[in-house]
């Protein structure tokens, strides 16, 4: 199991690949393209089985993989940023057809203004769709949790789709070494996909038909929402027998750094987290007491990982690369949600940060960890950040 | 229904029907006119099982003439304009 | 091609680009971070150690040395000698002509030719963190088409970078 040099989107691919993806729908987008381009040369050199369709849009991409899922197969394609948006009704649909899609998403700002840059509102504003969504730092993490959601997902007691998020450039073009696991392993892990409702003319039924509200709408949906909290344990369960065969983990739901004596802590999703490790490293040397809360999983949410940390942790930063309109920034209010059945709650301050790919620098975070050492000391200054803004000159 | 669903735990997985559909469901009741055939009139084109929107026209085995499924036919009466002996007819529903 | 020589000489590496429009002509930054320990820092970087301008028209509206250490080492394409660029005395200038060794070999075409297979074999002898061969095996296996025309681009800017 050599190391091979290479970025984001090709771990994607090879992730798909190894997964042995069938049907591959596939549209391109800036940043993810390339992602698609290699499955497309894996599936025409004869390295991959798979279907390849060309569609006409994302959402003719999800509608196929929708489709192709029903019949029993093992599906994937990748978006970004509009083209996810442009899903989002189909989004809906998989979730509630209960088929497990696998798709990456990199994550890449919307638009208006037009930008390719890194920034989580994409998949963020997804998450009422019934999707697990998990958050990367690094493209081997990519790789291994683009195989791991295949598991979490086609279980028979899951059966809910999954996307795998990448920030654009910083992980999709961001070329590093990554170990390719063995065909042989990763068939071992992940069975083939066999699911009890297909499409079968044999076996005619309605799909997808209507349900009055006296009927089972509202109890279909309920099976969904136990689904979903089902699906923490079996995340956490898959990653255990990932490590057990790769020696390979991520933390699970929260993904914790330092976080044992921490006197503040940071939260965060994506690639930013491997800048603030390392500055959590030099704070340490120094004496300071920091430490980092990765997201790995947005949905299913962390609720008592976050709630854990809380019960220890009084000075809590949340960093969010996206913003709710006439609310904060999603991590911010779902944390402080999280917290809210505590009897002693920490502080939490929103940092709205790396808007639009702006980029999180070792000094951004610097500035961040001696904030809320001052919100220890001081108490909070204001609920919300918006970092590095460029602001008027006061005065 | 054939499977009894009393509470949610009794639900298939996904929002799929178990029943063939055409057999739990009967939409005749949805009828204001009912279509007649009169076999005397019949030249056996079938242009009305060509035209009926619904396959609720079956041509019979011994190929004399049609049957109508009332249990599906909404009385749409495309089969009477269609039919050009003019054997069909659309009849009140009482 | 860089980070593939130092990934084989067993370096860490981290390697990523910044654009704008993705159109053919349009300027592009290309960051790369290498150490001997596990890299972690995924921001884009704004104090580089070095800076290497393949295309000396940016200069006019980029500050290519915006952020370079002062000690820092700065490589251009320019067949002008290095005194052209030395702005500070500490920074260390070299120059070769990675346009005319290109046009030389044949690699591009003679109004685009592609350099940075050429200032590659620059960057070799000029900063003194890899070996020239892992750099050729490096172009070998990257370069699409006219492999050893690349390398050989390569071999020449190394002979000939200047150093000031």
């Amino acid at each position: 199991m050599a190391k091979k040099l290479i970025n984001g989107n090709y771990a994607a691919a090879y992730g798909a690949k190894l997964a042995r993806a069938e049907v591959i729908a596939a549209y391109p987008i800036t940043p993810q393209t390339a992602i698609v381009e290699q499955v497309a040369d894996f599936v025409s050199s004869g390295e991959m089985k798979a279907r390849y369709v060309t569609v006409e849009s994302e959402h003719s991409a999800m509608a196929a993989c929708i489709a192709a899922a029903s019949v029993g197969a093992r599906t994937f394609t990748a978006t970004s940023s509009q083209g996810l948006l442009l899903m989002h009704e189909l989004l809906h649909w998989a979730s509630g057809a209960r088929t497990p899609v696998v798709m990456v998403n990199v994550n890449r700002a919307v638009a208006p203004p037009w930008s390719v840059w890194a920034d989580q509102t994409d998949s963020v504003s997804q998450r009422d769709t019934g999707w697990m969504q998990f958050y990367s730092e690094s493209t081997q993490e990519e790789l291994d949790t683009v195989i791991m959601s295949y598991k979490v997902s086609e279980s028979p007691d899951i059966m809910l789709p999954s996307f795998t998020t990448e920030d654009a450039f910083f992980l999709s073009h961001t070329y590093e070494p990554v170990e390719i696991p063995a065909q042989e392993l990763v068939d071992g892990f992940l069975p083939p996909f066999n699911p009890e409702i297909k499409l079968d003319i044999d076996n005619p039924r309605g799909f997808g038909s209507l349900s009055m509200p006296h009927q089972w709408y509202m109890e279909l949906r309920y099976l969904i929402a136990e689904a979903m909290d089902r699906s923490r344990q079996k995340i956490l369960k898959v990653e255990k027998e990932w490590k057990e065969l790769t020696g390979r983990s991520y933390g699970g739901l929260l993904d914790e750094y330092r976080t044992e004596d921490a006197e503040v802590v940071l939260v965060n999703a994506g690639s930013a987290a491997s800048t603030i490790r390392e500055v959590i490293d030099r704070l340490r040397a120094q004496g300071k007491k920091v430490g980092l809360a990765r997201l790995r999983s947005f949905r299913p949410f962390p609720t008592e990982e976050i709630r854990a940390l809380g019960r220890h942790v009084h000075t809590i930063g949340v960093m969010d690369r996206c913003y709710t309109f006439g609310d904060g920034g999603a991590f911010f209010t779902e944390v402080k949600s999280a917290l809210y059945q505590l009897k002693d709650r920490p502080t939490v301050k929103n940092f709205v940060v790396g808007i639009g790919g702006r980029d999180i620098t070792m000094k951004t975070v610097g500035k961040l960890y001696d904030n809320l050492y001052k919100i220890k000391s001081d108490g909070l200054d204001e609920e919300k950040e918006w970092v590095d803004l460029k602001r008027p000159e006061v005065g | 229904m054939s499977r009894p669903l009393k509470s949610y735990r009794d639900l298939p997985l996904a929002p799929i029907t178990y029943e063939d559909t055409r057999e739990a469901f009967k939409t005749g009741s949805w009828r204001t006119f009912k279509p007649q055939f009169d076999k005397s009139k019949c030249k056996k084109c079938w242009i009305c099982w060509k035209y009926c929107p619904d396959m609720s026209i079956r041509i019979l085995e011994d190929g004399t003439g049609i049957e109508f499924d009332y249990d599906h036919c909404k009385g749409c009466g495309i089969c009477a304009t269609e039919c050009p002996a003019k054997c069909i007819t659309m009849v009140p529903e009482d | 091609m860089l980070a593939g020589a130092l990934f084989d000489e067993g370096k860490d590496v981290q390697a990523f680009p910044y654009f704008g429009v993705e159109r053919r002509g349009a300027p592009v930054t290309a960051f790369l971070r290498m150490d001997d320990r596990p890299l972690r820092i995924r921001s884009e970087i704004s104090e580089p150690d070095v800076v290497v301008v393949l295309d000396t028209f940016l200069m006019k509206y980029v500050d290519v040395l915006a952020g370079l250490k002062p000690d820092g080492v700065l490589i251009v394409n320019s067949a002008k000698g290095p005194e052209a660029y030395k702005k500070s005395p500490s920074l260390k200038v070299a120059t070769v002509d990675a346009t005319g060794i290109a046009i030389k070999h044949g690699v591009g075409s003679r109004t685009t030719p592609i350099v940075n297979t050429a200032i590659l074999g620059a960057m070799v002898k000029v900063l003194g963190i890899v070996k020239l061969e892992s750099v050729l095996r490096s172009i070998r296996a990257s370069a699409p088409v006219k492999k050893e025309e690349n390398a050989a681009s390569a071999s020449e800017a190394y002979e000939r970078v200047v150093i000031g």
